[in-house]
């Protein structure tokens, strides 16, 4: 066990990745010299040369463009896409030739490429810096969507979308990167599977689904709602797309009451599809509706007032006083 | 195999092109034919074309290129400064850009619109935006702080080249006007009346960096200002740095080359030249107005200070480099040449000086007095019509923190307390 912050542990995932496999590369912008914007990537040029670790043009739909090319002769691309609010150029490479090449191919193809996009806001940060844009991707079929924690998860989480033969968007919690905690980089133990969620916390009267920058919130409101008496469960979603509705079902099954909580906006998100596949899943184990948290309908606010739009102990809180008050 | 194309598209010098262009391939300094009036030295030199522009600029003129040139420079000085003390979130740093951003910004003319990168603050100050508002951004208290329309200046774009197709649709429109106000001057002419006088013929300039210019929508920006032959000028600073990668990534001949594959001209110019860089563009925008189609301006300046109040350029480029380019500072080159020519006096740099300091402070004042925002401004802006999803969430907001702000107690505990109240529990 080492104790290492997230963007260490990405860092350490990726030096284990191009150590372990010679085909795998990394691309981005500012990603050799300066090591990414985040330092995501520090030092690793010097370890693995200018053609594992690809300072690009400055050009998203390049970078997908041309990794998506690298995949097809054999290669396992990584790319960085410095911000969230950046990666709309690579949209259209990401969702109509990344998503669809296996399906087209009738399965001949593979374009095993790897996307870290740090999203996610509560840094104070002025506009495009802040986003969540992971539903629009989950929308999409093809793609494999995950997102970490805590280090532990993140230096396994980076290496098994490596090793994925599907297309995996790693969404890194920007405002966590420097948080700390136990890596065992021996063996991923529970980790094991990227796709899973994992309970973090057993309860028996409400469950609060979270992943991503919201996980360490939805702890701390569970925690306070325990001081008021009620005992509540915490899941840590890990994977958005596939989305483990079985251990969230099981979850629901026990307490009866869900709240789902991400820094996205609530319309059309996330939430609202766990809403629809547990009201599918688990009505008659229903006590209340499910209820969403998250961000408002309207462009990611300025720094002055984020802490208004983004969910905190308070939101989730109350979303858990309306569902224990049916 | 492959069938070929018409000779009279193609005539062979395309080859010839080509060994031209690697010849000029960015190799450090700057290829010769670079426009430069005003060299380091401070002495003027000629150019057949731009030297007539110019001699259009009279002492005060050029003095008061000085004074804007200083003005930003102890501007940027002030607003590092604010970040520093935290009293801006980020700032975006413009020194050793001065004249390619007051060259540039006084060639255009009120009726012409703008279309700035993040880091324009120069071109800000000519079009009369006032720097206060400016900061807003930066403060995190807006993502925009003035009306583009007041000014013809056109919000920051944090997205890389987004705006450079806005520019040509922008000139798109302009070219459509022209055809409006035509045939209505027309109509107006057989009746017999007086039409007033014409809208004046503007034309829009793009800003972008060297390292925007990588993006695919300069690229598609550039085929329909050809296609369509819009009154627009592409101007890119290359201050040799998209944060820590340098030009020769993006590309490999001097990006004013590229406007030959356009088919509109391409001219690099000395961006730390303020009279060169505000012939050139006059120029430019002459060409552009007079309805003979785009330009691409380069200028050829650098980035002396960090990407960004966050950036930390010694991980990536020697001091040798920022020194070299020191020595071309716009700003000590001019001063030369004034006080060479006897065109300003001692008492004229005093008051340069005077005039930075009562700026900063101006700027230190507002800032610190700059509004908090709301977030129900958010709400409101959100859609221009009524939207019942944001009515909802906003109604909710307003009972939500109406929650808050009759209790005294922590607000986790006053939630909890009068949620579970309610509740009955
Ligand atoms: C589409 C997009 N990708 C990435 C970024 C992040 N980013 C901000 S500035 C910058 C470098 C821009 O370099 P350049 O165009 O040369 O302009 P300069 O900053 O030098 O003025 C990058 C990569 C962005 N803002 N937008
Ligand atoms: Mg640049």
């Amino acid at each position: 066990m080492t104790t290492m912050t997230i963007a260490k542990a990405i860092n350490e995932g990726l030096r284990t990745a191009l150590t372990d496999n010679p085909k795998s590369l990394l691309m981005g912008e500012d990603i050799g010299a300066l090591g990414g914007v985040y330092r995501v990537t520090d030092g690793l040029i010097g370890e693995f040369g200018p053609d594992r670790v690809v300072d690009t043009p400055l050009a998203e739909s390049g970078i997908i463009g041309t990794a998506i090319g690298l995949a097809l002769r054999g290669y396992t691309p990584v790319c960085e896409i410095q911000f969230d609010g950046f990666v709309f150029p690579g949209f259209n490479q990401i969702t109509t030739q990344l998503a669809k090449m296996h399906a087209r191919s009738n399965g001949n193809l593979t374009v095993p490429v790897v996307i870290r996009i740090p999203y996610g806001g509560g840094i104070g940060s002025v506009e495009h810096h802040s986003e969540s844009p992971e539903a629009l991707f989950a929308h999409t079929a093809g793609l494999r969507i995950i997102t970490p924690s805590n280090p532990h998860d993140a230096y396994w989480m980076i290496q098994q979308a490596v090793d994925c033969q599907d297309p995996v968007i790693i969404f890194e919690p920007k405002r966590r990167y420097w948080l700390k905690g136990e890596v065992d980089v021996e063996a991923p133990g529970l980790a094991e599977d990227p796709f899973k969620a994992h309970v973090l916390r057993a309860g028996t009267d409400a469950t609060i689904v979270a992943y991503g920058p919201l996980v360490p919130v939805a702890l701390a409101a569970a925690n306070a709602a325990e001081e008021d008496g009620r005992s509540v469960e915490v899941i840590d979603l890990r994977s958005i797309s596939p989305l483990d509705f079985d251990t969230v079902t099981a979850s629901v099954k026990k307490t009866g009451r869900l709240i789902v909580a991400h820094e996205a906006p609530t319309f059309g998100g996330i939430g609202g599809e766990i809403a629809a596949r547990i009201s599918e899943r688990a009505f008659h184990s229903l006590e209340a509706p499910v209820i969403r948290v998250g961000g408002f309908h309207m462009p990611y606010p300025v720094a002055k007032v984020e802490e208004d739009y983004l969910p905190d102990i308070d939101r989730i809180l109350e979303a858990l006083d309306r569902a224990l008050s049916y | 195999m492959g069938t070929h194309l018409p000779a009279t598209e193609f005539d062979g010098t395309a080859v010839d092109d080509q060994r031209e262009a690697d010849a000029e391939a960015v190799m450090g300094e700057p290829p010769a034919q670079m426009v430069q009036l005003l060299g380091p030295d401070g002495k003027l030199g000629f150019d057949p074309v731009f030297t007539g522009y110019a001699e259009k600029l009279t002492a005060e003129k050029l003095r008061g290129l000085y004074a804007d040139m200083a003005a930003i420079r102890r501007f940027d000085v002030e607003a590092t400064a604010l970040q520093r003390q935290g009293q801006l979130a980020l700032w975006v740093p413009l020194t050793g850009q001065e004249a390619a951003q007051i060259g540039s910004g006084r060639a255009s003319q009120p009726q012409d619109y703008i279309f700035p990168t993040y880091r324009e603050h120069g071109v800000a100050w000519t079009r009369n935006v006032d720097l206060a508002e400016l900061l807003r951004q930066f403060r995190g208290v807006s993502n925009g702080g003035w009306n583009p329309k007041d000014t013809n200046f056109h919000l920051y774009t944090l997205v890389l080249a987004a705006q450079t197709l806005h520019a040509v649709g922008y000139a798109m429109g302009i070219q459509r006007d022209q055809k409006l106000a035509a045939s209505s001057a027309a109509v107006v002419r057989s009746d017999g009346q007086d039409n007033g006088a014409a809208a004046p013929d503007a034309a829009v300039i793009a800003y972008f960096g060297d390292g925007a210019s990588s993006e695919g929508d300069v690229h598609e920006s550039m085929v329909f200002a050809s296609s369509y032959n819009a009154p627009v000028v592409f101007f890119c600073q290359n201050n040799h740095w998209a944060i820590s990668v340098p030009t020769n990534v993006q590309t490999r001949v001097p990006l004013s080359n590229r406007a030959k594959g356009y088919g509109f001209p391409g001219i690099r110019v000395d961006g730390n030249d303020v009279i060169a860089v505000h012939a050139v563009t006059e120029w430019a925008l002459e060409h552009a107005r007079q309805g003979k189609g785009p330009v691409l301006i380069e200028a050829f300046t650098y980035r002396v200070g960090a990407h960004t109040t966050a950036d930390d350029p010694t991980k990536y480029r020697e001091s040798e480099e920022e020194d070299a380019w020191r020595a071309k500072d716009p700003l000590k080159r001019l001063e030369k040449y004034l006080r060479a020519e006897g065109l300003a006096d001692e008492a004229f740099f005093a008051k340069v000086k005077a005039d930075g300091d009562e700026l900063a402070a101006y700027v230190r004042r507002t800032t610190h007095d700059l509004e908090t925002p709301d977030i129900r401004s958010a709400f409101a802006n959100t859609y221009v019509e009524a939207h019942p999803l944001v009515a909802e969430e906003l109604a909710w907001f307003e009972e939500y923190s109406a929650g808050f702000a009759t209790e005294e107690e922590p607000a986790r505990q006053a939630v909890t307390a009068q949620a579970s109240q309610e509740a009955g529990h």
